[in-house]
């Protein structure tokens, strides 16, 4: 029988939502990873494991696994550290990719790791030092409690020499060369705010990647939804009919390159959803319009704020998608968002939401 | 031998680890390398590169606030707080 998972990053541990195709009764295990902050989980469908980054506010941080679905778990950090003589230090993982039996975990201070054993030791793959907007990354004003660093890493499908980082209020960079060189990927983006480089200083929340043309890429910016027709060398902003243009989640529709989900929130400090009615916009038309979705969602009193991996989306005929708030619930859809429901009520702060199919 | 009580925090992370281990160790850092040596891993969850104690990790021996270059005498009592924070 098919079996849909939800890896749940929390603040106090990874829970586990387990469904079949249907995706409508779900059962729920956890918390695992000891309770420790989970600010992302992937599963490595090469290697069947769940690898989970969390940060200890007491032992510090470390790379979770299990390779049997969430039974059982071991943590590593060794080689997790930057040069002991060094100014940098890691205060946190905070994002995973996994793909053809590599492990990568963006962390902050900014810089990327990899491990080629399962997790079990990690080695510095790139800090993507003298990258424009580097000599000020590091500077402690730059780094505030949140901050994540590498907030994003994604695998390219077919080269694995090839993949995107975000440096969280920098911008989106893009290696060929397995993060020899990099090459900013920010142009035609908005900014609010004085930049000292042309190339970055824009405040990428989300990159997603349509799985059916490779060329189209949405992203949800600090300023605006945006989207790119040509794998993310040039963007268009698409925000117009969304009730904001500030939020962090999204998700690209499977089998549609026009497809794309955004869940718009409140800009200023309180960055939940506007007016307290939750809702997840939808534009099958690449930007050129947009509909809310929010059947089954609370029309009142919804102050939820979604952070910028608690939204995914499966890729089943009729895809299913899911997100978590930052308060503790999980909607899921299992008709693309045209209807939803709230599959679990009392988690702690969702960080992060990975669907896992499994034939 | 000094003996070391470990935080209820540290202990689940590694198969085995008791609350309280007596080890033969002539410095707390010593005492961490004894642990180490035993629990691959613990030093990390204890310490930061350098090596420094983690800065909500906090260790006493015989009650007076300790560093990793504290020496212990034969039956120091060593406690290794995780020190009280968040909810």
């Amino acid at each position: 029988m098919a079996r849909t998972l939800l890896l749940i990053g929390t603040r106090k541990g990874l829970f586990v939502l387990e469904s079949d195709a249907d995706r409508r009764d779900w059962s729920m295990r956890g918390p695992y990873c000891e309770g420790w902050p989970v600010y992302h989980a992937v599963y490595d469908a090469d290697g069947g494991a769940i690898y989970a980054a969390a940060a200890s506010e007491w032992h510090g941080s470390a790379v979770w696994r299990s390779p049997d679905l969430g039974e059982t778990w071991t943590h590593s950090s060794e080689g997790l550290a930057y040069d002991a003589d060094g100014e940098r230090k890691i205060s946190k993982v905070s994002s995973l990719a996994a793909k053809g039996g590599r492990v990568l975990v963006g962390v902050e201070a900014p810089g990327i790791f990899e491990s080629r054993d399962d997790g079990a030791t990690w080695s510095v793959l790139s800090t993507l030092a003298g990258q424009p907007g580097s000599e000020a990354w590091d500077d402690p004003a730059s780094q505030p409690p949140g901050h994540l660093g590498i907030s994003s890493l994604t695998f390219d499908r077919d080269d694995p020499a090839r993949f995107w980082a975000i440096v969280q209020g920098i911008g989106a960079y893009e290696t060929t060369d397995d993060g020899a060189s990099w090459t900013p990927r920010n142009r035609g983006l908005r900014a609010e705010w004085p930049r000292p480089h042309e190339e970055v200083g824009f405040c990428v929340h989300r990159l997603v990647r349509s799985p059916v043309d490779g060329d189209r890429w949405y992203q949800q910016n600090h300023c605006g939804m945006h989207r790119s027709d040509d794998g993310g060398h040039s963007w268009t902003e698409i925000t117009e009919g969304l009730p904001c243009d500030f939020g962090f989640a999204a998700a690209t529709h499977p089998h549609d390159r026009d497809t794309f989900y955004v869940i718009p929130l409140d800009p200023g400090h309180a960055r939940c959803m506007p007016e307290g009615h939750a809702s997840v916009w939808r534009t099958r038309d690449a930007g050129s319009s947009w509909q809310r979705l929010d059947k089954g969602l609370p029309h009142e009193g919804a102050y939820v704020g979604v952070l910028r991996s608690a939204m995914s989306i499966d890729a089943y005929d009729v895809p299913g998608l899911y997100f978590g708030t930052s308060t503790g619930q999980v909607f899921a859809s299992n008709d693309e968002g045209d209807s939803w429901s709230e599959i679990s009520s009392y988690l702690p702060a969702i960080s992060s939401v990975e669907v896992v199919s499994l034939a | 031998m000094a003996d070391v009580h470990l935080p209820s925090t540290l202990t689940p992370l590694f198969p085995g680890l008791p609350r309280h281990v007596d080890v033969e160790a002539g410095t707390v850092n010593g005492a961490i390398d004894e642990l180490e040596s035993r629990w691959p891993g613990v030093r990390d969850r204890l310490c930061e590169p350098g090596p420094e104690l983690r800065r909500h990790i906090h260790v006493y021996v015989d009650r007076e606030r300790a560093g990793l270059d504290t020496p212990l005498a034969a039956g120091s009592r060593v406690e290794v707080i995780a020190a009280i924070s968040g909810g």
